[in-house]
């Protein structure tokens, strides 16, 4: 183990905002990149069913 | 070889009866350059240092502002298609095309750039070396710039598009024309930029030309 | 012909490989989650403190993966619209559509984490060092593709007029490398090296489980994309209207 403590692992040398920053950004956008394209996903899957049931009903009215 | 000359003589008839276009963007380049010292101040060593970076960009955004030009009226008033479906190979067409757009849009610059370099405190060699960076850098901007011109036709956001996609493709021959003055000024020479600028003109006369036509079959379909 | 050979073409066509990059996300994103574990414990459990740059040096763990990945996940991209444009193949356009965004992303935060490296170590947020100026030029070029394809209404234009920029693009990446490369020993000499005189090998070792971790979690994002690239552009399916999730 290299740190002595938990508040020099935050504190990274006096890096801290650096180091964190970078790393913070990178977790920060493999979080939100997934949730923007299951969004997108969910939103074509509703358009989808849409569809599918204005197709069942159109044909049941014929 | 005839298809070639033929193309770019009524490219060049259809632009002499509409000269403002190309005006324009002359005009354009000499406004531009005209700016940076206003903005930065008329200090001669300060101008002398940032005259070739300054001039090459306001080349390339002249170039830039022209480039549009060279498929949108044909492809307007279904030219492109019979240039497409004829005989000749559209390749050739293609480069007729581009050499009018360059003899038009790129020589104009070539010519004026010595008098405004002389805005910008640059000797006579400097000015020299200048020159053949731009004869040999514009036709590159012409021939690079020929392929985003292909792709966006007809697009949305045409013109802003276009600019997107080819000005990061300008970039190798922005730094290795400016370069080249700067190198001149400095005493290092400016041979091995333009050598350089020289081995990307030719390696764009052979493959630009073949995009640009793999492109604008797209555009056609 | 064998039959294992007809069972890979089988996955050409979305229909096919739509179930198929379904079933592989999971361990994707499970391999990416280990890598990343790994990785990082190494680069803050194990590799020790750097003589000149102190802690702040473990931005390496994260600025030279995105880097490695963005370019990487260009060339891939441009592959596959090759492919798409040369085959006629609709499935390789759509897997190139789907990587840009995350290509763009990893130019991002190579971007993103060299500014924040570059702070501490050479004072300012933005140098204009080679590989630096290189990734930006690089990041155009992902805005560029994605611009380009999002401003043509017909899909089939759009992945063939992409797959031109793209390949153009990747013809040009190494001469624009190059090229700001020259330009950048001219201007600013040597004062700018990056950490690479000695590294230690449980830095290496940091440095390769990250950008696995990375390379793993961008497959598993594009894999995921792609599938909804596959439901939007195929909505006139059969297929696709049978679907479970379809049918609620």
């Amino acid at each position: 183990m290299i740190w002595n403590s938990s508040a020099e692992f935050f504190a990274m040398g006096g890096y801290g905002l650096y180091v964190w920053g970078s790393f913070g950004v990178c977790a920060l956008a493999m979080i939100v990149e997934p949730f923007l394209v299951k969004k997108r996903h969910n939103q074509i899957l509703q358009t989808l069913r849409h569809q599918v049931l204005a197709e069942k009903l159109e044909k049941e009215t014929l | 070889m005839n298809a070639i000359l033929a193309v770019a003589r009524r490219d060049l008839l259809m632009v002499m009866r509409r000269k403002s276009e190309v005006l324009t963007a002359l005009f354009f380049f000499v406004i531009v350059t005209s700016l940076f010292p206003l903005g930065i101040g008329p200090e001669p060593t300060l101008l002398r240092k940032i005259a070739p970076g300054v001039l090459w960009v306001a080349a390339l955004l002249a170039t830039m502002l022209g480039l549009q030009r060279m498929f949108a009226a044909d492809h307007a008033d279904g030219t492109l298609e019979q240039m497409a479906i004829s005989p000749t190979p559209l390749v050739m067409l293609v480069v007729g095309k581009i050499g009018a757009h360059w003899l038009v849009s790129g020589l104009p610059l070539v010519l004026v750039a010595p008098v405004l370099g002389i805005q910008f405190d640059l000797d006579g060699s400097a000015l020299g070396v200048l020159v053949v960076a731009l004869l040999l850098g514009t036709p590159l901007l012409s021939l690079i710039g020929s392929i985003g011109a292909a792709l966006t036709l007809g697009v949305r956001g045409g013109g802003v598009l276009l600019s997107l996609l080819v000005l990061p493709l300008f970039i190798p021959a922005l730094i290795f024309g400016a370069g080249a003055v700067e190198a001149h000024i400095s005493g290092l020479g400016a041979g091995g930029h333009l050598s350089l600028l020289a081995a990307m003109l030719a390696l764009a006369v052979f493959f630009a030309p073949w995009a640009t036509t793999a492109a604008l079959r797209i555009a056609l379909e | 012909m064998s039959n294992r050979l007809i069972n890979w073409f089988r996955f050409a066509s979305p229909h096919n490989f739509y179930p198929l990059a379904g079933r592989m996300i999971p361990v994707f994103w499970t391999l990416s989650a280990l890598f990343g574990i790994a990785g990082l414990w190494m680069g803050f459990f194990v590799a020790p403190t750097d003589a000149q740059q102190g802690e702040g040096y473990r931005i390496i763990f994260v600025h030279v993966p995105t880097s490695w990945l963005s370019m990487f996940i260009y060339m891939v991209m441009a592959t596959w619209s090759g492919i798409g444009l040369s085959l006629n193949a609709r499935l390789s356009s759509m897997m190139a559509q789907a990587l840009a965004p995350t290509g763009a992303l990893m130019a991002f935060l190579s971007l993103w984490t060299g500014a924040f490296w570059g702070k501490p170590m050479w004072g300012t947020w933005w140098v204009w060092d080679a590989r630096l100026t290189s990734e930006l030029i690089l990041f155009f070029l992902y805005l560029g593709f994605m611009a380009l394809q999002a401003s043509i209404d017909d899909p089939r234009r759009a992945d063939k007029a992409g797959a031109i920029v793209a390949l153009v693009g990747a013809v040009n990446v190494p001469i624009i490398y190059f090229s700001v490369k020259w330009w950048n020993t001219l201007h600013q000499g040597s004062s700018i090296n990056l950490a690479k005189s000695s590294m230690a090998v449980t830095m290496l070792w940091g440095m390769l489980l990250m950008a696995l971790c990375f390379w793993m979690y961008s497959i598993a994002m594009a894999l995921t994309r792609v599938r909804t690239i596959i439901l939007e552009r195929e909505t006139h399916t059969d297929w696709v209207k049978e679907l479970p999730e379809v049918k609620t």
